[in-house]
């Protein structure tokens, strides 16, 4: 049984508008003209317990209003929402006290306390018996290693510093479910492999479920077996990755490093760009296994460097936003 | 309820009250200026009473205890917001509070009570030290605060405290709440001080307005964050005659409470978390 079920979600924001110029600001006193934005139309999936979802989409998309829907901040103007049986906005203290939330540009950390009295202020307000809380704790203290900063006052750590607290923090309850909203913005390559690993260990070990926006594609290519693409308000693909990648793009990149400058020409194989005797190649798996095209492409040139990639996600990404863009979105089934 | 239900809220009270103890500048700062206005404020009312020969429906003596009182006490006023409430409220953080299984206000009237009283413990401890036994030290025995009549006295005035405090508190989380609407603070900041300032008896004591704005003056809710305690203390109010007093300063935070409670469950229905 899915763990969070979402249908037909719709969230509308009512946005009072103003038209522009001074006349506008003054005519704006007296009325003014609202116009309903939808963050979210017709949203639906399901998630089940143990998972670990990547939720990606550009700026404005409606991420975060599902997030903040589903951690019962929000009530959405239609459909049906439940979180391990419950409606997150009616049921909010029995469902919140089951959820741990970060938001990557927010702190939950008490600003001019030490982290620790925090960490220690979160255990009364979750009401986490003692024991266990010790337990819990010292585990997550140690996982993230921040035991050198708990006694720093917040205001003193830098974001990387912070965002580790941040995530020890919404688990010291030991939640079911865990959304992070954006929680590698920000941060330096360390802090953000300490982070994706330490999420991944979570996900792991405790089973916690965990929902995962991000607009940085390699925490989804590190972390996510499913991806679910959003796009103005609607879902545009669910499914694992590589089953995106399928779709969308199947095709493969291959750098070459030539010792010679030499005209290339090599059947299935098309240059994308080319500087001196570094060609960037795109071929099609489908018409020309690797090997062979390496075969042949050694066969013509004098090869000094190879190497085989995928397309960067960014870029998949990029191709889904813009076929979403066309008047009539295109929604990819998810793939089996 | 058990009480576990309430250890969350004391604890919320008390990581607020000692987080807010750490600014000790801030404190030290705020004692010296309320000595400072607490002595202009002594001289002003001595003169006054030097340039009338009528009777005055207080006594020279009450108004300088009341008038130090004043001074120690003012951080109860609700004069002032908590600014990291402000600061939630302006940049979303607020989401992290609605994730809580806390009730909203409640939680929020933890950090205002703690809000109320952390400021009010750094500067109330030495200006009370001072005006009652420093000054008479010094030989200024007319300007000192003296101790209340006996102890039912005092206990009267620790209940009647402990009601303006609620009080206090609640008129500063309807401050909170209009806050949810409005974003900004620095209206209400401008605003609400002078009201309240005047209102309570912080700037002259109430008896000593004219005898047309009384009427007025003892039913407003104001009345019972300064007037009601301090008068209490200096025996002003006979300890007889208090308990309507005091049932007023329940009443109005009982009104003020309700009040925050529905505007803000109003507000949250139709909240939008900036940066959404």
């Amino acid at each position: 049984m899915a763990q969070i079920i979402v249908e037909g979600l719709s969230k509308f924001f009512q946005v009072a508008e103003r038209r522009p110029g001074l006349w506008g600001a003054v005519s704006g006193l007296l009325r003014r003209d609202h116009r309903s934005v939808a963050a979210l139309q017709d949203v639906s999936f399901e998630i089940n317990a143990g998972e670990l979802v990547g939720y990606i989409g550009p700026n404005g998309a409606g991420k975060s209003t599902t997030i903040k829907i589903l951690s019962g901040i929000l009530v959405p103007t239609a459909g049906r929402c439940e979180v391990r049986g419950r409606v997150p906005w009616l049921e909010r203290h029995q469902h919140v006290a089951d959820i741990g939330v970060v938001f990557g540009q927010r702190s939950q950390l008490w600003w001019d306390l030490p982290v620790m009295e925090s960490f220690d202020l979160l255990r009364d307000i979750y009401r986490v018996p003692a024991s266990e809380y010790r337990d819990t704790r010292d585990q997550l203290i140690a996982e993230m290693s921040i035991e050198p900063l708990l006694a720093t006052p917040v205001r003193q750590l830098s974001l990387g510093q912070r965002m580790r607290c941040d995530l020890v923090a919404s688990l010291l309850h030991c939640p079911s479910i865990l959304f992070l909203d954006e929680p590698t913005i920000g941060l330096d390559a360390v802090s953000r492999l300490a982070l994706r690993h330490f999420i991944r260990r979570i996900n792991r070990e405790r089973g916690t479920t965990i929902i995962l926006t991000t607009h940085d594609m390699d925490d989804i290519e590190a972390l996510c077996e499913r991806v679910i693409v959003i796009g103005r308000g609607t879902i545009l693909s669910d499914g694992p990755l590589a089953g995106l990648r399928e779709q969308l793009d199947p095709e493969r990149r291959m750098k070459v490093e030539l010792v010679n400058d030499e005209r290339f020409d090599v059947e299935h194989a098309r240059v994308i760009s080319r500087e001196g005797t570094m060609l960037q190649l795109s071929f099609d798996p489908r018409r020309i296994t690797t090997p062979e095209l390496i075969r042949r492409i050694s066969e013509s040139h004098e090869v000094r460097d190879l190497l085989v990639e995928y397309p960067p996600i960014e870029e998949l990404i990029a191709k889904l936003y813009a076929d979403s863009a066309d008047s009539k979105p295109a929604v990819i089934e998810p793939s089996a | 309820m058990s009480s576990t239900y309430f250890s969350a809220y004391v604890a919320v009270i008390s990581a607020r009250y000692r987080g807010l103890l750490q600014y000790r500048a801030a404190a030290f700062a705020g004692f010296v200026t309320q000595l400072f206005w607490g002595c202009i404020k002594i001289m002003i009312m001595f003169a006054f009473f030097a340039a009338s020969d009528e009777p005055q429906p207080m006594s020279i003596v009450e108004v300088v205890s009341y008038i130090w009182l004043g001074q120690a006490m003012l951080g109860m006023l609700p004069w002032s917001i908590d600014k990291d409430i402000e600061a939630m409220i302006r940049s979303g953080d607020v989401s992290y509070e609605l994730v809580r299984p806390l009730d909203l206000y409640t939680f929020w009237f933890c950090r205002t009570i703690a809000l109320r009283t952390a400021t009010t413990t750094l500067r109330a401890i030495p200006m009370v030290i001072f005006a009652m036994i420093g000054l008479p030290l010094v030989g200024a025995v007319d300007w000192a605060l003296l101790p209340p009549a006996d102890l039912i006295t005092f206990l009267a005035f620790v209940i009647s405290l402990g009601c303006a405090l609620m009080l206090a508190c609640a008129f500063t989380m309807l401050m909170h709440v209009v806050l949810v609407w409005t974003i900004s603070g620095e209206g209400l900041n401008r605003f609400i001080p002078a009201i309240v300032n005047v209102f309570s008896g912080m700037i002259v004591p109430l008896p000593l307005f004219p005898d047309w704005m009384q009427g007025f003056l003892e039913w407003q809710p104001f009345r019972g964050l300064v007037d009601v305690p301090f008068r209490i203390y200096t025996g002003n109010i006979p300890l007889g005659s208090a308990a309507p007093d005091v049932a007023l300063q329940l009443l109005w935070a009982a009104v003020f409470i309700w009040l925050g409670r529905r505007m803000l469950t109003g507000s949250m229905r139709r909240m939008v978390v900036q940066g959404g």
